[in-house]
């Protein structure tokens, strides 16, 4: 296998082979209301308190679509730079299942809402563009629950209805690393322009995974299985390298791989056959009767593009120009649109003397680590951006030293506390003047007389132990850049 | 005075404001007759004591502004119907009780009317002489042990036996107006997208269309008024403007110009059909109309056509009845096993056969051959309609092939049934407003019927020439009540 992140390689005998991936991602638009009913799409609320009759499809209702569920498809669209079609139209595509009360979902078979566009991802080997092939609206069905009843399986039709937007891209990733950042891109995308939530573990972002192998530098597609509805990125990754190294023994074997659907084991780690093309349902797609075909103007998507804020590559570009951010650092800041707004907010109150570096560090260091360990997202970081500028403005301007800062740091969790109250209510600030300092220092090397002198025939190492001495002294107060001076001019 | 029952709307409507008849004395009437006339099987669902109790409350807080002051109706079986059971003919839906209204049923309340019961129709609207109704035959009041045309033969039958002054139907191949020309009453299916269809069990989504069912064509004007709005609840509802049918009523059709297609006049078409189409022109003429020969070249193909696009709407539209959330369910060993149980148990042998053919002509093979090409040619006869109304304002055409026939003479020949639809189903691809009018009578003195058909929208031009031509025929159905005796 190889360690280069853009390409995963199998090697068996003699032969290469590199994987070949498609993702088609189900992602739930952020709306209130389903795609053709008035139904609340809270998460989590009693089983079918959220169903109309036309969720339930109850005789001779109609479906109705939500005009914001359209522009949050069309702005998704546009995030993805991707043509929005001025007509679509909404199919059948028939199943039975229980919950499915319709015994079809209704969805967009030939004419999509939106067509072809691209992704950026940002890989350690560089940038990567991945091909969007395009993006429909459809419903979601419900859930079916087979383990509450032993006999019985029950079902929950609160999802049933629900906007979700299938975004299909092209086989253009080559290695799980691709895959999960393709994933995060796409999730990064969908919630700077707020169409979707992201949260997989709420299933409103799940994909199904094509995966397929072929011999490396071979242009033709192998034959290609369909892994369905994956709701991790950590179970994508599992499910491709499983899938991969199957196909590649059954081809080494001299066997045929069959185009197929199967699901994935999380328990087993292992993929299995679900149907084969043979068994594959005949979906009878045919135009929505009920529905007339989705027609919007140019105007109507000039509109959305106007409201599209700043995408994470172009406020990446401006980090990077403007606050003179590293590529590595502004990718990190722009991944996620809360800690973009969060830095942003950062800059901001630091003022006219802001230190760019310093705040990165502060926000990517000590901040990541404590939402690390809380286990929470920056949105509710225990410490404003408000009172983060101010401690870095306090070290940058020498009223506290780094290291007292964060000790500061830690006093100010508890409650969001401005530092300037804690350094002051502490005594904390750094002592600058250089009339104390050498009284202090004075003393010490006068309390170390033999180490003064070791220091003087050239034992060079003692100049920390001094130093640690006079921060000892002070508290961890004195100003480390003048006790540096002060120690070389009197050692 | 004659009977109240016989009256027709209008003559009810103006008794009623004129306080010689009271809402209760009305739904009274309607209900004694009904009681006698079980025979019939008009009724799937009678809703007597609610009305009479609601017309009594009309009585004590009488509104005659409304269009429909206090006035009884009965409805085909496939409204739903706010806490009154709706089954569209089927067993799969004979427990089902809504808690919603249809639009359609809503805009007659809202006007005053009062639910008289549910009318027996084929099942899901799939039939043309009411036989495939789960809850049995229903007789012709024309003559015993004649069909009254489907699928709204309860409501036809109801209408010629009086037990209702006016109903409503719905149309989705010629279920307003064949029916009607079997019974001598007069069916309006208004232009696609003129009722709302929300809240009506649906059977191919594209084609149906509600429309009113009476004795007269005034009385349809009337009702049409009450039935006919915009409605956000339904995509396909168009938003135009709609006349005041029944006030802009008129008999002055002079210099209008009557088409008359050539490609109507079909192979085995009865001797007495063509007759009456002749006549139906002279009338046509005697009312200052001018007639003018048209062609509307697809016309052959409107029934095969049809026979594709309505089953294949069909069999999706009712894959919802499944067991699972309404309606029969049987039980079953697992989940596919009850699906087939119950569908076995709840459909009959028409609704299967429909649902079989749409199926097929959507799997994949089979699609582009069937229901793309299907719509294609549906794309034609709308266009063979356009260029026809160039030059004619409408187009006149027997309603029929034939008369009504009886019970069981057609019911094990599909196909021979689906002949029934051959003048009304190009009207329903289109989108039409058609109506039919009855114009006299066979050798066995049973009715027959013409079609107007119009432009979309102008259901009033399809009225006014109705309204005429129904003048000079002057046609008057003889029932004898031979069911009471």
């Amino acid at each position: 296998m190889s360690k280069n992140n853009s390409e995963y390689l199998i090697e068996r005998n003699d032969n290469v082979y590199e994987v070949v991936i498609g993702l088609e991602v189900h992602a739930q638009v952020t709306s209130n209301s389903k795609l053709f009913s008035s139904s609340s799409t809270k998460f989590g609320a009693e089983p079918n308190t959220q169903v109309s009759l036309v969720d339930a499809a109850f005789p001779g209702m109609l479906p109705v679509i939500n005009e914001f569920c359209v522009k949050q498809a069309i702005k998704t669209g546009i995030g993805l730079r991707a043509k929005i079609n001025n007509k679509s139209v909404f199919d059948r595509k028939n199943y039975f299942y229980a919950d499915l009360p319709q015994g079809y979902q209704i969805s967009q078979y030939k004419y999509p809402i939106v067509g072809e566009g691209n992704v950026i991802l940002d890989m350690p080997e560089g940038q990567k563009q991945v091909g969007i092939e395009r993006l429909h609206l459809e419903q979601d069905a419900g859930k079916s629950i087979h383990d509450i009843d032993p006999s019985n399986t029950l079902v929950d039709l609160n999802r049933s209805g629900v906007a979700l937007m299938e975004i299909v891209s092209k086989p253009d990733l080559r290695s799980p690393d691709e895959v999960n950042a393709y994933i995060k891109k796409l999730r990064s995308i969908m919630r700077y322009l707020g169409t979707c939530d992201g949260n997989m573990q709420e299933g409103s972002l799940r994909a199904d995974v094509n995966v397929s192998v072929r011999i490396k530098g071979s242009t033709d597609l192998g034959t290609r299985c369909e892994i369905k509805n994956v709701n991790s990125i950590k179970f994508m990754q599992m499910a491709i390298i499983y899938e991969a190294n199957r196909q590649v023994d059954l081809i080494e074997e001299g066997q045929e791989i069959d185009q197929e659907t199967r699901l994935f084991d999380t328990k087993k780690n292992e993929t299995r056959s679900m149907r084969s093309k043979e068994d594959a349902h005949d979906y009878r797609y045919f135009p929505d009767p009920d529905l007339l075909p989705l027609e919007v103007t140019d105007e109507f998507i000039n509109k959305l593009k106007s409201e599209i804020p700043e995408l994470p590559d172009d406020k990446k570009k401006r980090f990077i120009d403007e606050f003179k951010v590293s590529p590595y650092d502004a990718t990190i800041l722009v991944s996620d649109i809360d800690t973009a707004k969060y830095f942003e907010e950062v800059v901001a109150k630091m003022g006219k003397n802001r230190d760019m570096k310093l705040a990165v560090n502060w926000i990517t260091g000590e901040l990541f680590a404590v939402l690390n360990e809380k286990n929470i997202e920056i949105a509710q970081s225990p410490i404003s951006a408000k009172n983060l500028a101010k401690l870095i403005n306090l070290i940058k301007n020498g009223t506290i030293s780094g290291k007292i800062a964060k000790t500061i740091f830690e006093l100010m969790l508890d409650g969001d506390i401005d530092p300037q109250i804690i350094v002051e209510e502490k005594g904390l600030k750094q002592e600058s003047d250089p009339k104390a300092l050498e009284a202090l220092i004075d003393k010490i090397i006068n309390d170390n007389r033999e180490k003064a002198i070791e220091y003087k025939q050239g034992k060079e190492k003692l100049f920390g132990y001094f130093v640690g001495q006079a921060m000892k002294a002070s508290g961890g107060k004195a100003n480390p850049q003048l006790i540096n001076e002060i120690l070389k001019k009197k050692l | 005075m004659s009977e109240i029952s016989s009256l027709t709307l209008y003559e009810l409507i103006k008794n009623i404001k004129e306080k010689k008849i009271s809402s209760n004395e009305a739904a009274k009437s309607f209900v004694d007759r009904a009681e006698k006339s079980k025979k019939i099987n008009a009724y799937v669902t009678e809703n007597f004591e609610n009305c009479l109790k609601l017309s009594k409350e009309f009585d004590d807080k009488p509104n005659f502004d409304l269009k429909l002051p206090g006035i009884p109706i009965a409805v085909k079986d496939l409204f739903c119907t706010n806490e009154v059971r709706t089954t569209a003919g089927s067993n799969i839906l004979n427990n089902f009780v809504p808690n919603y209204e249809s639009t359609v049923t809503q805009n007659i309340w809202n006007e005053g009317g009062i639910l008289l019961g549910k009318l027996n129709c084929d099942e899901f609207a799939m039939g043309s002489s009411n036989e495939t109704s789960f809850f049995g035959n229903v007789q012709n009041p024309i003559a015993e042990d004649l069909v009254p045309g489907g699928s709204s033969g309860g409501s036809s039958a109801a209408l010629a036996a009086n037990l209702t002054p006016v109903t409503i139907g719905t149309d989705t191949g010629g279920s307003i107006r064949q029916p009607a020309s079997f019974t001598g009453t007069v069916g309006l299916k208004p232009t696609y997208g003129s009722c709302s269809r929300y809240g009506i069990v649906a059977f191919a989504s594209s084609l149906d269309q509600a429309g009113p069912m009476s004795k007269d064509v005034k009385d349809s004007s009337i009702l049409l008024e009450v039935i006919s709005s915009f409605d956000k609840k339904d995509s396909t509802s168009i938003d135009f403007k709609r006349n005041n049918y029944s006030s802009e009523l008129t008999r002055n059709i002079k210099g209008l110009k009557i088409g008359i297609p050539k490609e109507y006049r079909v192979d085995g078409m009865p001797d007495e059909i063509e007759k009456l189409w002749k006549k139906g022109i002279e009338y046509a003429k005697d009312c200052g109309a001018e007639i003018i020969d048209i062609s509307l070249p697809h016309t052959s193909y409107a029934l095969p056509t049809y026979y594709i696009v309505a089953p294949a709407e069909a069999s999706s539209n009712l894959a919802r009845y499944d067991g699972v959330k309404y309606g029969l369910r049987s039980s079953g060993k697992n989940l596919i096993d009850m699906y087939e149980k119950t569908r076995s148990e709840g459909f009959g042998e028409e609704v299967k056969r429909r649902v079989m053919i749409g199926t097929y002509v959507l799997s994949s093979g089979y699609y582009d051959a069937y229901y793309l090409k299907a719509q294609k040619v549906r794309q034609l006869i709308k266009q063979d309609f356009d260029q026809a109304y160039n030059k004619v304002d409408a187009i006149l055409t027997p309603s029929t092939p034939s008369s009504a026939f009886k019970i069981g003479e057609k019911s094990n020949d599909p196909v021979s049934m689906y002949l029934n639809d051959i003048f009304t189903v190009p009207v329903n691809l289109a989108g039409l407003p058609g109506i039919s009018i009855p114009a006299g009578v066979d050798k066995n003195n049973y009715p027959l019927g013409l079609q107007i058909i119009g432009k979309p929208f102008d259901e009033q031009t399809v009225l006014n020439i109705a309204y005429s031509m129904e003048e000079k025929i002057n046609y008057k159905n003889n029932i004898t009540d031979w069911w009471m005796k």
